[in-house]
């Protein structure tokens, strides 16, 4: 049997190495678009401002988009050095998304961002711009692959098991490609990407109004980053996660453990704005609840329920008692292809093959389980309540803070005062972090809210390993630490430096503070 | 399109897209690896540098797409390499982090430390990937130990230090040399005096390195490494599982293919001759030209090592039947239909947007050109 020390290992270096990722990918995904903006308005005004802003926010992206590509690498590598059975097993259907993402969106990215970089004096402006217009695409396009294939792990359509070949095999292209979860996903992660990237250049614009450097720059950089901010906060909120919860029963699970909501409610169900929740006596101690409104988010309607914990936990008994058959009679097919019976058995259990898997943490023995491994089985199929409904909530919080800022930020900069209003710009440069806070719990509630999964109800996580030994483990994961806080100091220190340079680091002549930089590097 | 034709085109494929790796991030690559010696100070070093400056990233995917392409079309094979070799891979990871941020960020601070930091870091960047493949090149060649238990899940049995034994180090010094000798190649195009001078001298040199480790290996291969065959019947059309066959390890049998179709010494022979009209034109300083056959080297180079061992892909030494071929190591016949399509697509529009690149960026880089964009520059 698989141990639980590499399994939580391996867990534990995905979940470093994909969130450490992720504090670079969202200012990409949004960045991309503020350039193409900043471009577009040079192409059309020919006012050299704007081609210096463009290079200059571009600038910083590059230093951002380095560490985003080096840590990319990893996240492909580690599907197949960490989680060789995973790849194995879903392969055939997981596999082609991530490949098309290659084919289709990184090079297209990785192509033009050279281009971007160093082409400007040897392509016409509207050539140029079409170079920073591919590269967004390519970006964007890119960050709808990976979440196809990601939306596919927590609601795994047009996909079915085939038992010559032990895996899972695509039936259904359309089916993974319009997963409804998919699009959620790409909808709410893109624009999270674009608040991210807004709060950036108005954070850092902020602190060259505060400092009274390159005005007009630092303006025009707020109201886009206000505009574009204010949009897509919007977006992030409205067209937020929640409309994906209701497909699929990882979602609903995952919401059940969100809301804290151990009972199925009559409809509409209430919210649970702050909870206590206990995990022993499965309960919570302490709540406090707005009538209808959970009912209305989840379901957009006043008559449907809301599956509880309670009642999620009882289904999937079902489903584990039938999965036990699967596991049985999978073993006999596999043997005896031409026994009939076993293979109708089979056939008939199929679906809930998964859940028969997940026993395989606590016996390898299926023609004698105890009750008491079926109970362990059936509770480790609700993620841990507290975790999920403390990051939601935190995420959830931020959402909001920065929705208020854009707006305010929008109305100063329409009014073209923003300058006038330190108290705005003081604000504006402290929700710097806020973003990045977000996505990670976004993610951390989007991925442990999966568990103990790593295909719902198809591939249990324990299951998904590489057969490594745990000293590879703790050697590989001290090396990522290692390698990775070093880069990111590395990162910082130059962001920090560029950003403080601002535009005078363009060496244009033109962006106070250029004499004291020449003057240092002579 | 029956299954196994698609199998067939599946394998040429990868091996288009590995030898696409090898040509556009080699030369990349090669550039890296002899960054500390063609650059003698700091502006010389970043000409070098910015002849791939604008490419490297792009060029890069072709790395990332072959490994997204090896997953979708045979995912047990992405994931048995992947986690066998799992400190080699580790080990070309952390190597091509010193790339993204070597180039972008070493010439962002005017300190000498600093710079020639990320210069070395460049090296390894540049250095180790290739010699790491070679390696594990190599290692197919003589079969990996490891199996599959009846639920599919693999087992490697061998350790790191196993992968370096005297044959796949050969197997290593032949790619490590055809990539230095090739990016030495795309520098000698893209740079002018003494940087393409000692360009031209590094690639002759790496290129004679290349073909007397590639006679070497091949007279080791003949004389003294066993191939692998497959002995029970096989139905190219069947459904994919590893275990539904027996295998024997035979002398002689990575030979088997050239007697079958004698055409296939082409590729041999193209390895050679690539390199030696390479040599021809770099002396005349028709470097394109020299490019164009650095990389029909590659081409011959990679195609002899795949079709020693056509059928199979990554042979186990420890568990026969556990080998993994053509035929049985492949997703379902959806998946591979699916994915040729994609690829059929955007493989020619990578190229022609990649030319394009190419195009725009075109001419000598020098060190008037540093001067000028001392800001933008890498």
């Amino acid at each position: 049997m698989i141990s639980d020390e590499l399994v939580n290992l391996s867990r534990l270096q995905f979940a470093v190495t994909a969130l450490y990722h992720f504090l670079f990918v969202p200012l990409t995904l949004g960045m991309v678009w503020i350039l193409v903006v900043m471009e577009s308005v040079y192409v059309m005004t020919g006012k050299t401002i704007y081609k210096d802003m463009t290079r200059f926010w571009g600038k910083l992206f590059g230093i951002n988009f380095a560490l985003g590509v080096t840590t990319g690498i990893t996240m492909e590598f580690q599907f197949g050095t960490n989680w060789a059975y995973y790849s194995h097993y879903v392969g055939d259907v997981f596999g082609a998304p991530l490949a098309i993402e290659g084919l289709m969106a990184f090079f297209l990215e990785s192509t033009f961002i050279g281009l971007f970089f160093f082409a400007w004096d040897r392509l016409s402006k509207p050539k140029h711009l079409m170079v920073t217009l591919l590269m967004a695409i390519g970006t964007n396009l890119s960050a709808m692959w990976i979440l196809i294939a990601n939306g596919w792990m927590q609601n795994p359509v047009g996909a079915e098991f085939n038992y010559t070949t032990m895996r899972m095999e695509l039936t259904d292209f359309s089916a993974m490609l319009f997963n409804p979860d998919a699009q959620a996903k790409f909808v709410h992660t893109v624009s999270a990407g674009y608040v991210t990237a807004s709060t950036f250049v108005l954070a850092i614009s902020a602190w060259y109004l505060l400092k009274g450097r390159n005005v007009e720059f630092a303006k025009r950089s707020f109201r886009i980053a206000a505009a574009f901010g204010l949009a897509s906060a919007l977006s992030v909120i409205v067209l937020g996660d929640e409309s994906g919860y209701t497909v699929g029963e990882a979602q609903q699970t995952k919401m059940a453990a969100i809301e804290a909501m151990w009972e199925t409610e009559p409809a509409p169900a209430p919210f649970n704005l702050v909870a206590i929740p206990n995990e022993k006596l499965q309960k919570n101690d302490w709540s406090i609840q707005v009538p209808w409104l959970m009912g209305l988010i989840g379901t957009r309607s006043v008559s449907k329920q809301i599956p509880g914990i309670h009642e999620i936990k009882e289904k999937n008994r079902l489903r584990v008692l039938s999965g036990i058959e699967a596991v049985k009679a999978l073993e006999i097919v596999r043997n005896h292809p031409e026994n009939s019976s076993a293979k109708q058995l089979f056939e008939e259990h199929k679906k809930d093959l998964g859940f028969g898997l997940l026993l395989k943490q606590y016996t390898n023995d299926f023609n004698h389980v105890t009750p008491e491994q079926i109970d362990k089985a059936v509770n480790s199929t609700v993620p841990k309540v507290a975790p999920m409904f403390w990051g939601f909530r935190i995420m959830v919080f931020i959402g909001f803070m920065l929705l208020s800022l854009f707006a305010i930020s929008f109305w100063a900069s329409l009014k073209t005062r923003c300058e006038k209003m330190p108290w705005l710009l003081k604000w504006a440069f402290l929700m710097f972090p806020m973003p990045w806070i977000a996505c990670e719990f976004g993610w951390f509630v989007a991925e442990y809210g999966r568990q103990p999964w790593t295909i719902y109800g198809v591939l249990p996580t324990h299951l998904s390993v590489s057969t490594l030994s745990p000293t590879s483990l703790y050697g590989s994961i001290g090396g990522f630490v290692g390698f990775y806080t070093l880069l990111l100091i590395v990162e910082v220190y130059l962001m920090v430096k560029f950003a403080r340079q601002g535009p005078a680091s363009l060496g244009t002549g033109r962006y106070e503070g250029e004499a004291e930089l020449t003057h240092a590097r002579a | 399109m029956d299954y196994a034709t698609l199998k067939i085109i599946w394998w040429l494929l990868v091996g288009v897209l590995l030898v696409g790796f090898a040509i556009m991030d080699g030369h990349d690559m090669g550039v890296g690896t002899l960054l500390p010696f063609v650059g003698k100070n700091d502006n010389e070093r970043r000409v070098v540098i910015n002849t791939v400056g604008p490419h490297w990233d792009g060029n890069q995917v072709w790395f990332i797409t072959g490994g997204g392409a090896i997953f979708a079309a045979w995912p047990i094979v992405y994931a048995t390499a992947f986690s066998g070799f799992y400190w080699a891979m580790l080990a070309v990871l952390w190597a091509l982090f010193f790339r993204p941020v070597g180039f972008d960020y070493r010439s962002k601070i005017n300190n000498a430390t600093w710079r020639s930091t990320w210069d070395w870091g460049l090296f390894v960047g540049g250095a180790v990937p290739p010699l790491i493949f070679g390696v594990a090149f190599g290692n197919l060649l003589q079969g990996v130990p490891f199996g599959f238990d009846e639920n599919l899940v693999s087992t490697y049995s061998g350790s790191f230090w196993q992968l370096l034994n005297p044959f796949a180090l050969l197997t290593g010094v032949v790619s490590s040399a055809m990539i230095t000798f090739h990016g030495g190649v795309y520098l000698s195009h893209r740079t002018e005096g003494v940087i393409q001078d000692r360009a031209i001298k590094a690639s002759t040199i790496a290129a004679v390195v290349m073909m007397a480790a590639f006679t070497v290996a091949g007279v080791w291969l003949a004389n003294n490494i066993n191939g692998y065959v497959i002995t029970s019947h096989i139905d190219p059309d069947q459904l994919a599982n590893p275990l539904a066959k027996t295998v024997i390890r035979e002398k002689g049998a990575w030979l088997a293919n050239y007697h079958v179709m004698p055409w296939t010494m082409s590729l041999p022979v193209l390895g050679y001759a690539g390199a030696l009209v390479a040599l021809i034109a770099l002396r005349l300083k028709k470097t394109l030209t020299a490019f164009v056959f650095s990389s029909l080297t590659i081409v011959g180079v990679i195609g002899t090592a795949g079709i020693s061992m056509f059928p199979f892909i990554m042979p186990s030494s420890t568990m026969l039947s556990s080998s993994l071929t053509v035929w049985d190591s492949v997703s379902s016949k959806t998946t591979l239909g699916i994915m040729l399509v994609a690829a059929i697509i955007f493989v020619p529009t990578i190229v022609f947007y990649t030319s394009w690149a190419y195009r725009v960026m075109a001419g000598k880089v020098t060190l008037q050109f540093i001067k000028d964009h001392d800001h933008s520059a890498y």
